[in-house]
């Protein structure tokens, strides 16, 4: 009874449901909680180690041999080809940032540039609440899981690219020379057996976290309230309100700067926000879709059975 | 540490977590500084300086661990009135012999000491030169901390006010390191260095522990042995040795590098750190044994650990009659360390060589040194993963591009045999925590691919086949080896349980033995490596233990085993105060439990188990009786820490600051620019800089250090290969300040070529101010940083960092000064072709040099 | 066939399509190989000396996937870049399988069959150290050895390799025995 009202709920509130159980409101009853990943960035030594674990697990391959010079991140960002991306941001060091002594010294003796920031950051999919890659996938390659996590379905995904400009991250890409979109799965095979993903498992220091989602966002808080306790005034969490413009993040971050500074978007928007006023409109162009969905779909079952 | 183990790192930063301060002390802001607590930005080759200063700084300021200095080291032992300091000798100790480039270090030693020095060993009547190759040959090494031979129970002052203790001595030698010197060598601004100091200090005693980490920023200099020592010393004063959270931790970089050193494919040891036989001094076992062995100690059973392991070797053919064989070891006669090898390979007299596992083309110092070796053996063998620059330089290594070697005209013949993986193979590791562990092998190696174990196995097996009904006494080792492991599998893979159980060792039942402590001296125990005794107890692989680490205590003795007898954590008598109880209960870790009579603890303790705090030793004690209660330096002759090293060491009682062969920097402490000891060969593609003051010296204004990267392994051989890794540092680049490259006019991500007297190379330009200008009275230095894990070769190209390095050389463990050396930097790529060789060329001649430059022994400032 | 995604969407509570209805077979049958493997081999990371913990997972005689141990007291699972790119290190394409040989003065490598290979190998040691054994230094000093033959290696070989190799140099009077340990 509880599941059948609540599935009528979703039908008639998505946002209010999708808000604190995307899962149920994609339809899966007697789901476990949602997982995610909080990714402590004070902590992140900048290994990279989470980069090859997901390569190795996920058969990504490998996309260049580029030195970049934005300091020791050859990766650049995320894409088809890159699930987990370690930012490196060298800061000068602010006085009123730091005013240890070290600082204060280095600057009398004239130790040139001696105290200076160096930023590192495990980026990855957000998997976020109101997902807009998994809104205008036209196929269904794109789903929502039980876990609450947002995954591409190889076998589904027919390479239209749609999720590419509607993700406000700018996470999900196509890979050349394969036509499909790809992103990180948060080990979807590996959580579904109750193992972490392959990057949370490697971090030699914890600083990708995995875990019930409701639990990472508690820790998430004490950490917080510790460094602010410390004086590290500049530590704050990105993607964990639930009111932000896609509805909280499934990965989430602390970080000890603007999120510009390490290539986020400050306020990001679920890009299908106005969708509902826009089927209005599109009426005939779902039916359409819907034509070429079931043509897709007939396809690639096909392809599989050959 | 998070740049090159950065899963070790997880316990610092777990530390950090619970309120410890990291000091991270670094010429370059790395990812380990990003987490410190404390950047210490110093110049590259000055760290004897800033270690002495934190010396000074204790001592002056009353800050060591009084206690536990005078019970447990020679602080109060009494030096020989002969002994001259560098405070009265303008940086050099008593004993030099310029000529001979080397120390006599009899005036080194204790007071009234009758024990000659590892270099007086050999008899009188072989006079100088003897004398000479002894001391070369890498001696101190063997015996652990290489000091054999003292009196066990030396003159004291208990007071340590004695001007001739060593605690006086200590304090005196270190009372120039004043924070201002250090400002001034290291660059390193006072009140930061007082914060270390600070901080170090109040984070020791018995309630506080601190450790030190290092790793080859500290030991490829040369006076490398000593920056160790330094740290040694220090620790010492402070009460950090053999106790938990404390010690002087070597994160070493290769995955059974402890091991290779444990049994050593090492030239001058034999397996636990049993020297090799020296040519006619130690002629039979008897007086190998009386040279070798410590009347105090457990070293006092030198005797047994040498037959075992002859017994091991040579089983029934080594009898009592025949000395156990000892004359089938062959002797040494000087330095035949690598680098030895290398001109041995360019003079002829090394005509084979097998490479297993290393890249010396592009790994070693003086990387064209090691590639025209190589052209000049006949046979070569390679094994690796891939085609390494190692096995692939006779057609399209550097010299084939430029022209100075064709192909056609290099005769070695080049055997290249694919390696097989740690997957493939049954085998052990020795971490860096002196700790064995065990991997199964989870598949067959595929094609020809095979295992090391295979290859020599094999190699053996072939070479005593044809060697089978030889009469001739050249070939009697072999044919008495034991080699009869077994084989299994389709490749007849031989069994490595079979060999564990050997180096294990056996008694004459042939029933494995669980200690060191029941091998005998008559031949009726049998031990491949002695230290490694236990290893298989019970004829259990105790390396294959894996009982969680959550379910069992946080010291997890029952994870792998530790040499020596499982013990993690070594000197740790230490870690209780004279009368046995633990310095603080937070820090508690063995100690003596009076009811049972016993040591005891979360650890093995490392000390006769019975033996009481209050036990002295009668007089003519010897060996583990010869300990007294307090004597937590079981393997020391006189059974203390060293604090002043009297004998072992080539350089010197006592660490000093030198600066690196090639700097462009003079030395401020002393009137002598660099260790007068240190070990050259001068000769063609290996010269060196001009000193600091000396005409030309500006031609190399530039200090340069050399690192590696977390994406990275040593000389790449197992990193530049994958894609994944590749594809994370994928150039070979240089780190140069915003000032240097204002200077020199480098781009970012522009070209630089680097160069010195050896060789020039290119790099991307990385500028960043994660690599500073240090700024000293009157002068900038300005600091090239250099990863070295490229080459020609793989899948990710680039030059290696090694073509720039000379073969200058730390005097006792002769290993290459790569971290602090001098060179020019200038924008754009290098010549490619014949104009490569010229660049060095025209460098080498503006600079003025010659086979003198920088051979200075004294001076050179 | 499967059951028409655009039906089950309909049919069941998943109205928006974009969950339960449109998880594929393939997604839904999808299981971590580390699951599904033959069997985990306890291994140790061949990278540097920390010591790392490694489970090697095994699928067909093949090795699928290497990832931390996380009953290691040294490494609790983690690894860092190298290790996590052990996979790559021992199954990648990168590693060679053939034996090689370039004989003197010649441009190219030939493949050679391991068996000639070894043969020649213990010809060319057999053959230098006659050449160039030496009982005694030129003091008349007994020595009872051979400056012919020298090895670089063991640094990243196991305790047994290398005891092996140090056992049989010595029989064979080399002494010029080092490794990485000395660089």
């Amino acid at each position: 009874m509880a599941a059948d009202l609540a599935v009528d709920l979703a039908a008639r509130l998505p946002s209010l449901l999708e808000r604190t159980d995307p899962a149920t409101a994609s339809g899966w009853r007697d789901h476990p909680p949602r997982m995610g990943f909080f990714t402590d960035t004070t902590v992140c030594i900048g290994c990279k180690a989470c980069e090859v674990a997901c390569k190795e697990w996920n058969h990504v391959p490998e996309d260049g041999l580029e030195l970049t010079g934005m300091s020791y991140d050859n990766t650049v960002g995320l894409g088809a080809d890159s699930w987990r991306h370690v930012a490196f941001i060298e800061q000068p060091r602010r006085p009123a940032r730091d005013p240890g002594t070290e600082a204060t010294c280095a600057a009398a003796s004239g130790v040139a540039d001696a105290g200076i920031r160096w930023l590192m950051a495990s980026d990855v999919c957000k998997h976020c609440t109101h997902a807009a890659c998994l809104d205008v996938c036209p196929t269904g390659a794109l789903f929502r899981t039980e876990l609450g996590t947002v995954v591409v379905q190889e076998d589904v995904c027919n390479g239209c690219g749609y999720c590419v400009s509607a993700c406000p991250y700018g996470v999900i890409d196509v890979r050349r020379g394969d036509g499909r979109a790809w992103k990180c799965t948060l080990c979807y095979d590996r959580i579904s057996v109750g193992d972490e993903p392959a990057c949370a498992k490697t971090c030699p220091t914890d600083s990708i976290q995995f875990g019930p989602l409701d639990e990472l966002r508690e820790r998430a808080d004490r950490r917080l309230a510790q460094l602010h306790a410390a004086g590290v005034g500049d530590a704050r969490l990105y993607g964990r309100d639930p009111d932000d413009g896609v509805g909280g993040d499934g990965a989430f971050f602390l970080l000890l700067d603007e999120p510009e500074v390490y290539g986020l978007p400050p306020d990001p928007v679920v890009t299908t926000r106005d969708l509902p006023e826009m089927w209005a409109r599109a009426g005939v162009a779902a039916v359409a879709l819907a034509g070429s969905v079931a043509l897709s779909f007939l396809a690639s079952t096909a392809g599989r059975q050959r | 540490m998070a740049e090159c183990h950065p899963v070790g790192f997880q316990w610092v930063m777990e530390a950090k977590a619970r309120g410890a301060t990291v000091i991270h002390v670094d010429p370059r802001f790395t990812r380990t500084s990003a987490v410190a607590d404390i950047h210490v930005p110093l110049r590259a080759g000055t760290d004897i300086a800033f270690l002495g200063g934190l010396i000074n700084y204790v001592l002056a300021n009353g800050r060591y661990f009084h206690d536990y200095v005078v019970a447990y080291t020679n602080g109060p032992t009494l030096i020989g009135e002969s002994f001259e300091d560098t405070e009265d000798l303008d940086g050099v100790f008593s004993g030099l012999d310029v000529e001979k480039r080397r120390y006599d270090p009899a005036s080194w030693q204790y007071e009234n000491a009758e024990m000659p020095s590892p270099a007086a060993e050999a008899p009188a009547a072989e006079g100088n030169a003897h004398q000479l190759s002894v001391a070369t040959a890498g001696r101190g090494e063997s015996h652990g901390s290489g000091g054999a031979q003292v009196p066990p129970e030396p003159e004291r002052d208990e007071t340590m006010t004695h001007p001739r203790c060593a605690f006086q001595i200590v304090k005196r030698h270190y009372s120039r390191y004043t924070p201002e010197m250090v400002e001034q060598v290291c660059g390193v601004p006072k009140d930061l260095f007082l914060k270390v100091a600070e901080t170090i200090t109040s984070s020791s005693g018995r309630e506080r522990t601190t450790a030190f980490c290092y790793a080859v920023g500290w030991t490829q200099h040369t006076v490398g042995v000593q920056y160790v020592r330094a740290a040694a010393l220090l620790q010492l004063l402070l009460g950090n040795i053999g106790r938990p959270g404390g010690g002087i931790l070597a994160l070493r970089g290769h995955s059974s590098i402890q091991g290779s050193t444990d049994i050593p494919t090492l030239y001058n040891l034999l397996p636990g750190y049993i020297p090799m036989p020296h040519a006619n001094q130690d002629e039979n076992l008897e007086k190998f044994v009386e040279a070798t062995a410590t009347a105090k100690g457990y070293w006092a059973d030198m005797r047994s650990y040498v037959v075992s392991l002859l017994k091991a070797w040579w089983g029934p053919a080594a009898t009592a009659e025949n000395d156990f064989c000892f004359d089938y070891l062959p002797r040494l006669t000087g330095d035949h360390s690598t680098y030895a090898t290398v001109t041995a390979q360019l003079d002829g007299t090394c005509k084979g060589y097998l490479i297993a596992g290393e890249n010396p083309a592009v790994g070693s110092a003086n990387a064209k040194m090691q590639r025209l070796g190589m052209a000049n053996l006949d046979w070569l063998v390679v094994r690796d993963f891939s085609l390494i620059e190692s096995a692939t330089w006779w057609k399209d290594g550097p010299e084939i591009e430029s022209g100075e070697l064709e192909t056609a005209d290099i005769k070695t013949e080049v055997f290249f045999f694919p390696a097989a993986a740690h997957t493939e193979k049954n085998g052990s590791f020795t971490n860096t925590q002196r700790m064995l562990q065990w991997h199964h092998a989870a598949v067959e190696p595929a094609g020809q691919a095979r295992s090391e174990l295979w290859f020599y196995y094999h190699l053996g097996r072939l070479i005593r086949e044809r060697l089978a009904g030889s009469t001739d006494e050249m070939d009697r080792p072999l044919l008495d080896l034991t080699w009869d492991y077994p084989t299994e599998g389709p490749l007849a893979e031989p069994d490595a349980g079979a060999v564990l159980a050997e180096i294990n060792g056996w008694d004459s039942d042939k029933e494995p033995l669980s200690s060191y402590g029941q091998l005998e001296d008559d031949g009726s125990t049998a031990c491949g490596c002695w230290i490694y005794c236990g290893v298989f107890a019970d004829g259990v692989n105790q390396a294959a233990r894996r009982k969680p680490g959550g379910e069992q205590s946080w010291v997890a003795p029952e994870w792998g085993w530790a040499w020596p007898a499982n013990r993690r954590i070594i000197y740790n008598r230490a870690s209780a105060d004279p009368d046995g109880r633990p310095w603080s209960e937070r820090k508690a870790y063995v100690w003596w439990d009076e009811k049972s009579a016993r040591w005891t603890g979360h650890d093995v303790p490392d000390f006769p188990p019975s033996t009481s705090p209050r036990y002295r030793p009668p007089e003519g004690a010897r060996g583990a009786e010869a300990l007294s209660g307090i004597d937590p330096a079981v393997m020391q002759g006189d059974g203390k820490f060293w604090l002043y090293v009297p004998t072992g060491i080539q350089d010197g009682p006592l660490p000093t600051h030198y600066e690196p062969q090639d700097s462009p920097f003079p030395n401020l402490l002393y009137g002598i620019q660099r260790n007068p000891v240190r070990q050259l060969v001068s000769r063609r593609h290996n010269r060196y800089h001009p000193s600091p003051s000396a005409p030309g010296s500006e031609v190399f204004p530039y200090a340069v250090t050399t690192y590696r990267l977390t994406e990275h392994h040593t000389a790449g051989g197992m990193s530049r290969w994958q894609p994944y890794l590749a594809e994370l540092q994928p150039e070979m680049f240089c780190e140069v300040s915003p000032e240097l490259a204002e200077e020199r006019g480098l781009e970012h991500l522009g070209w630089a070529t680097i160069i010195t007297a050896r060789g020039v190379i290119e790099a991307r330009v990385l500028v960043t101010e994660r690599i500073p200008p240090l700024r000293f009275p009157g002068r900038t230095v300005h600091q090239i940083g250099l990863p070295y894990h490229w080459g020609p070769n793989g899948y990710t190209r680039g030059d290696a960092a090694n073509e720039l390095a000379a073969i200058a050389l730390d005097p006792n463990v002769h290993i290459q000064e790569v971290k602090a050396f001098s060179a020019d930097i200038r924008p754009g790529r290098r010549p490619r072709g014949p104009g490569r060789a010229a660049l060095v060329e025209e460098y080498s001649r503006r600079a003025g040099i010659t086979p003198d430059t920088g051979m200075e022994v004294t001076g050179g400032r | 066939m499967p059951r028409w995604p655009v039906l089950r969407q309909l049919e069941g509570a998943d109205r928006t399509g974009r969950g339960a209805a449109v998880r594929s077979e393939r997604s839904g049958g999808l299981r971590a190989r580390t699951a599904t493997a033959d069997k985990v081999v306890k291994s140790v990371c061949p990278y540097c000396a920390v010591g790392c913990g490694q489970d090697v997972f095994v699928k067909d005689a093949k090795v699928v996937q290497i990832e931390g141990d996380p009953d290691s007291p040294v490494s609790r699972g983690r690894l860092c870049p190298k290790g996590a790119a052990s996979l790559q290190l021992t199954t990648g394409e990168a590693r060679c399988y053939d034996v090689l040989y370039r004989r003197p003065y010649a441009g190219d490598w030939e493949v050679l069959d391991l068996d000639t290979a070894m043969g020649m190998v213990a010809d060319r040691v057999i053959a230098t150290r006659r050449a160039t054994w030496q009982w005694e230094d030129e003091g008349g000093a007994r020595t009872r050895r051979t400056l012919g033959i020298a090895s670089l290696g063991g640094a990243t070989l196991d305790n047994e390799e290398n005891y092996l190799m140090k056992k049989l140099y010595t029989a064979l009077g080399a002494i010029q025995i080092e490794n990485q340990a000395r660089i």
